[in-house]
């Protein structure tokens, strides 16, 4: 596998403000990466760097085996993107729109028809000629990911291409995303908040907090199969603390959130642990196993602050 | 760079905010027009009531040349109002609506964006100053005809015959071409700061006003940096309207009174331009994209 992507120690400073703390990560060719974080975690910086909006306070970028900011046009021309929502000229049509940016995208000169293709890939054929300022904002997403098709990228950087968009639009991206990748072999990095829409994608995975990098790997690397976090919803959450802090899962204890207690566990304990809670007549609204993308995010991004809650 | 030019000349002229200019100034000369060909003998009267006095003056005095004399008066103090809506949306307008971002991830540099925008906001001047100049000039010469051209000054009058004027006022609508593209250059400067072109268009605005007092005000300690302030330069254009005198006192056909100081007031407007370009470029180039 080649590296696509190949980011050294990169870090961003506002001012005061660590958007990015050194950051390192790789992504393969033909690779679906998931790039998550929560909101202010430096994903969009992270992205904008590779896209040479925002200039990095330090680090080191190469894409395609070339440093960035020596060969920005060469890297450009092999990249498509859309970062956050998809914004074109509204005061434009569709058709006038994914002209415009073709040409400046290093497709070359292509033909009517081969840019109204382009507006069938995404569904947007019919409204080719309407001005964009008509479209919903499910319309004007596809047609951002029309424009960053044009120029047929090897590398797609998306982030959080699903923002604003009805749930039949999240599935039309996910199954895009899919079809680039295993049909048209693009690599794509893309970044969402939507964390069951990345599992359902990607590959590999990058997960960040507070712009630094918490895990990088590929699912089965992640994500423990031996263990798992249940979480327990009960009448009187605080009793049910004081009586599993004196019991033998103490050491489980994870996180005690508004409505639920959390704790992370071997799957083999499950049974011992659903009997003991009977034992211990804590009274339980609802007892769930959680082995999502979602949960193990959870747990890396929240649960270490819980924790230090629950020793206090 | 030519192809870049031409899409941001496509979007320049495919948004109905563009046409407001043209509208605008239709309308401002359209009416000084109509009101100058229903009352302008008494405009004119008015104009001549000391010369009156001593002299017979017969003619068609108010024709087109005096006509477009009288809008580029009134007018040019006007148009950098309409050049600054476009120039001072060119990159901050993109920004607001988050095409900079879609922009500048295509293979372009950041110095050819930078130049292709400005050439856009260029041809948009001139052909803004073409459009004013055919309503202004010929529509003026076809109402009201031609005639010499009395160009009134306070204390005298510079008698311009008519075969010597038509290319005095090609020659100051090249030189009103160089003072708005000086506005235009400041507002797209500013321009670069800004993820909205209202604040752009005002500091634009408030820059032309704070200049302009400066340059009328006739204060000892800022009589210093008046020639280096563009507005100061900007009415350069009257220099053509100037003529030198042979010893009989009569004009000289084809002469500029004082050429020098012409070219010396184009010349610092040609600075401002270059200078507000490369800062807009350097600018630019460091500039992080967040919007």
């Amino acid at each position: 596998m080649h590296p696509v992507i190949n980011v050294t120690n990169l870090s961003k400073h506002f001012k005061d403000l660590i958007a990015v703390d050194s950051l390192s990560f790789t992504v393969n060719e033909g690779d679906v990466y998931g790039f998550l974080g929560q909101n202010g975690a430096g994903k969009s910086t992270t992205i904008r760097m590779l896209l040479s909006l925002v200039k990095p306070t330090q680090g080191k970028i190469e894409m395609f085996g070339m440093d960035l900011f020596t060969h920005q046009k060469e890297i450009l021309k092999q990249t498509g993107a859309i970062i956050e929502k998809s914004d074109v000229y509204k005061y434009l049509t569709a058709f006038e729109n994914i002209q415009l940016f073709s040409k400046v995208s290093g497709a070359g000169k292509l033909s009517k028809s081969q840019l109204l293709d382009q507006l069938a890939i995404v569904g947007l054929q019919d409204r080719a000629f309407s001005k964009v300022k008509t479209f919903s904002q499910g319309m004007k997403q596809r047609l951002g990911i029309a424009i960053a098709l044009t120029h047929d990228p090897k590398l797609i950087l998306l982030d959080e291409p699903t923002n604003g968009l009805d749930p039949q639009g999240i599935a039309d991206v996910r199954n895009l995303i899919l079809q680039l990748s295993k049909e048209h072999n693009k690599t794509v990095l893309v970044s969402s908040h939507l964390l069951s829409e990345i599992q359902l994608i990607a590959n590999r995975f990058l997960i960040i907090n507070k712009g630094k990098k918490l895990v990088e790997g590929n699912a089965s690397q992640l994500f423990d199969p031996a263990e798992t976090l249940v979480e327990l919803e009960t009448l009187d959450n605080e009793n049910a603390m004081i009586k599993l802090q004196q019991s033998v899962w103490s050491s489980k204890l994870q996180a005690r959130r508004e409505k639920t207690i959390v704790l992370k566990m071997n799957k083999t304990e499950i049974p011992a642990f659903h009997q003991s809670i009977v034992h211990m007549e804590i009274p339980v609204m609802s007892f769930r196993p959680k082995h999502s993308l979602e949960d193990y995010f959870l747990q890396l991004t929240t649960i270490n602050d819980d924790v230090a809650t629950i020793a206090n | 760079m030519w192809q870049l030019l031409q899409i941001e000349l496509f979007k320049i002229f495919k948004r109905p905010r563009t046409y407001i200019s043209f509208g605008a100034v239709a309308a401002l000369v359209g009416i000084i027009q109509l009101g100058l060909k229903l009352d302008g003998n008494m405009y004119i009267e008015f104009m001549l009531r000391d010369l009156s006095a001593s002299f017979n003056i017969e003619g068609n005095i108010l024709n087109g040349y005096l006509v477009c004399y009288i809008i580029l008066q009134l007018l040019l103090v006007h148009v950098p109002l309409l050049i600054t809506l476009i120039a001072a949306d060119l990159i901050s307008g993109e920004a607001n609506m988050g095409t900079l971002r879609l922009l500048l991830t295509k293979p372009i540099s950041r110095t050819e964006i930078i130049l292709a925008k400005f050439f856009a906001a260029g041809v948009y001047t001139f052909m803004l100053l073409i459009f004013m100049a055919v309503l202004a000039l010929f529509l003026s010469m076809a109402i009201f005809g031609t005639d010499d051209m009395l160009n009134l000054k306070s204390g005298y009058v510079v008698q311009l015959k008519s075969t010597d004027v038509f290319w005095r006022y090609v020659c100051a609508f090249c030189f009103a071409a160089l003072a708005m593209l000086t506005v235009a250059s400041l507002g797209f400067f500013l321009s670069i700061f800004a993820d909205n072109s209202i604040g752009p268009i005002v500091a634009t605005m408030s820059i032309i006003v704070v200049f302009t007092i400066l340059s009328t005000l006739d204060i000892p300690i800022f009589n210093a940096i008046k020639p280096f302030l563009f507005t100061t330069q900007m009415i350069g254009w009257k220099g053509f309207f100037d003529v030198k005198v042979n010893d009989d006192n009569q004009a000289i056909i084809g002469s500029i009174q004082n050429p020098d100081r012409v070219l010396k007031a184009a010349g610092i407007l040609v600075f401002y331009i270059v200078g507000l370009l490369v800062a807009s470029i350097v600018v630019f180039k460091k500039k992080d994209i967040l919007s």
